[in-house]
């Protein structure tokens, strides 16, 4: 088969002594649709954290289509196609929904630095932003100010916004997370939709969300992969229930 | 207040898709500097020295009101540029306008430089950075006395006529136009500016920066990049002031200059674009009106609008008129029901 798009070799962090990533390795393959469990703390955000470049790691590599980018700064990861959602929500709560999009897409497009000229490109920023609002079910607030949308609703514009960006690897940091039950299948119906080759690394807690979406999945605790598979083997698996009943494990 | 629909027709181009009445509401202030200088002559070197804070404030409200970089330093900037284009008249040439270029110029390189130096920090560390910034250029031009005249201030400026024909006079005629054209140059570039996509992503880097480094803007160099046209804008109203006056005194690097355009643009409001217009404008008339009944009186007044500014008009004064309008619409809206 082909190579992965996003390789992790090693990867590793401590803060002091408290180690939060520990020899992590990681392959995702385009279209890969790999889940990311553990119990609180055992260092999901974290590892996402290291990937997009908000954290340096202390040793490992990270290839994105076989390059290093382990070094490189968060903003030029994104530009090579990693693009991330966030488990708070990080929007732009004075603009617009459309806005939020917008202003993404300038930056996908390189035309962010244009000072002085209007760019007509803007308003194809706008139209791009209301069709991807659209997609994914929020169309119609598209003028509403951030800080006045419903909770749900900026969840998804996380999601939308990281679309724009129109990545080759998506880091789903708990998109659902502080969502009611009763909405949680309108989440499955976006990540159902989600672009067949974006190799997709989903983190949630909800494992209703995780075992109908993921491929394969990986489990962390303190910062080491517990163990990893199918969701099927996962399930079933008693180390990962004893993680989860809050028993320790050697 | 914030209409989305509003910012997207002003991204369409700049006068197009705007309403009569926001165009009269354009046209208002420019027509009354414009009238002033027939109906005012007395006070000339007044409405220049307004003039001159306009464009102060403007540049503030760049870094300040769009970036979202809380500076302290400002005076910094208008000083340096007020030195520089003292100097550039006594040492190189009379002529205003190569002064005034070279003025910008240097600032613009200070602004640079001393931005690349500091921006990599946020929050209080930055403003004790910016602070340390005016303080440092303060003692400078206190100790440098062969360049800037030390605490005499800089004496003998010699400021050649305007393209060779108008020359400043006493009643500052000359000076007024000049600035004010100055000042509108400034207005439409930094109008473009605040509405193009890098002032958007400006808005954005104010709003939330870890958002926009997520979606891959290089927050560090935007924030480099406003820092430095607001340090060039500074200095160029720092320009205008030495041309103005024939002098440069120590006082323009003072920190109080600082406080006095932050004071400004607070009451005028920020990111309005006028809000610079209206908070100088109250500042130097409240000012002049209140000084002539008490010399420390003014301070009071001042001091007190500033107060009731921040805690009853998020957006300075500015406000009052979406306030007036809002209240507008509701009579004239219920007035035509029935």
């Amino acid at each position: 088969m082909s190579s992965p798009v996003l390789s992790v070799r090693g990867l590793s962090k401590s803060f002091g002594a408290l180690v939060v990533a520990q020899n992590i390795e990681l392959d995702l393959m385009a279209g890969a649709r790999v889940g990311l469990i553990g119990p609180n703390g055992a260092g999901k955000t974290t590892f996402v954290n290291l990937l997009t470049g908000f954290l340096r790691p202390d040793a490992g590599t990270i290839q994105l289509d076989g390059i290093a980018i382990e070094g490189m700064r968060p903003e030029d990861r994104v530009h090579r196609g990693l693009a991330r959602t966030h488990q708070i929500n990080t929007l732009l709560v004075e603009e617009s929904a459309r806005d939020n999009v917008a202003i993404t897409i300038a930056e996908r497009e390189k035309f962010a630095w244009r000072a002085i000229r209007y760019s007509p490109q803007w308003q194809q920023c706008l139209d791009e932003a209301q069709a991807r609002l659209d997609e994914i079910g929020i169309g119609d607030v598209g003028d509403r100010q951030v800080r006045h949308l419903p909770y749900g609703k900026q969840r998804l514009l996380e999601i939308a916004i990281a679309l724009a960006l129109k990545p080759r690897v998506l880091l789903l940091d708990e998109p659902a997370a502080g969502v009611p039950s009763s909405e949680t299948h309108v989440f499955h119906k976006v990540l159902d939709r989600l672009p067949a080759e974006i190799a997709i690394l989903i983190i949630e807690h909800d494992m209703d969300v995780i075992f109908r979406f993921a491929k394969e999945i990986v489990v962390l605790v303190q910062g080491r992969v517990l163990t990893r598979g199918e969701p099927a083997q996962i399930a079933v698996d008693p180390q990962v229930r004893a993680v989860y009943l809050g028993r320790t494990v050697v | 207040m914030t209409n989305p629909s509003e910012t997207q027709k002003a991204g369409g181009g700049l006068l197009a898709g705007m309403s009569p009445w926001a165009l009269a509401g354009h046209a208002l202030p420019w027509a009354i500097a414009i009238g002033f200088f027939f109906i005012a002559e007395g006070y000339l070197s007044f409405g220049t020295q307004i003039i001159i804070w306009i464009l102060f404030a403007l540049s503030l409200d760049l870094a300040l009101g769009y970036a979202g970089i809380v500076t302290l330093g400002q005076a910094a900037f208008f000083g340096f540029g007020a030195y520089a284009a003292g100097w550039f008249s006594i040492h190189v040439s009379p002529d205003p306008i190569l002064g005034h270029l070279f003025a910008i110029g240097l600032t613009a390189i200070v602004g640079l430089i001393s931005g690349a130096l500091i921006l990599h920090t946020t929050g209080v560390t930055f403003l004790m950075l910016t602070l340390a910034t005016v303080l440092i250029m303060f003692e400078y031009a206190n100790q440098a006395k062969e360049i800037t005249g030390g605490d005499d201030g800089l004496q003998g400026m010699k400021v050649g006529p305007i393209f060779g024909k108008y020359e400043f006079n006493l009643f500052g005629h000359t000076a007024y136009v000049y600035s004010l054209i100055v000042l509108f140059i400034w207005f439409v570039i930094m109008w473009r500016v605040v509405k193009s996509p890098f002032g958007r992503s400006l808005d954005g880097i104010r709003q939330n920066a870890r958002r926009m480094r997520a979606i891959g803007t290089p927050v560090w160099w935007r924030l480099l990049a406003v820092y430095t046209l607001s340090a060039a804008m500074a200095g160029s109203a720092g320009a205008l002031s030495a041309h103005a006056t024939r002098f440069v005194g120590l006082s323009v690097l003072s920190l109080l200059t600082s406080g006095i355009v932050t004071v400004m643009l607070i009451l005028g409001g920020t990111r309005r674009l006028y809000g610079a217009f209206v908070g100088a404008i109250v500042y130097f008339v409240v000012q002049d009106y209140t000084a002539k009944i008490s010399p420390y009186f003014w301070e009071f007044i001042v001091g007190g609008m500033l107060i009731a500014t921040v805690l009853f008009l998020e957006g300075g004064l500015m406000d009052l008129g979406g306030i007036a309008r809002r209240q507008w619409e509701r009579l004239t809206g219920k007035a035509s029901k029935p």
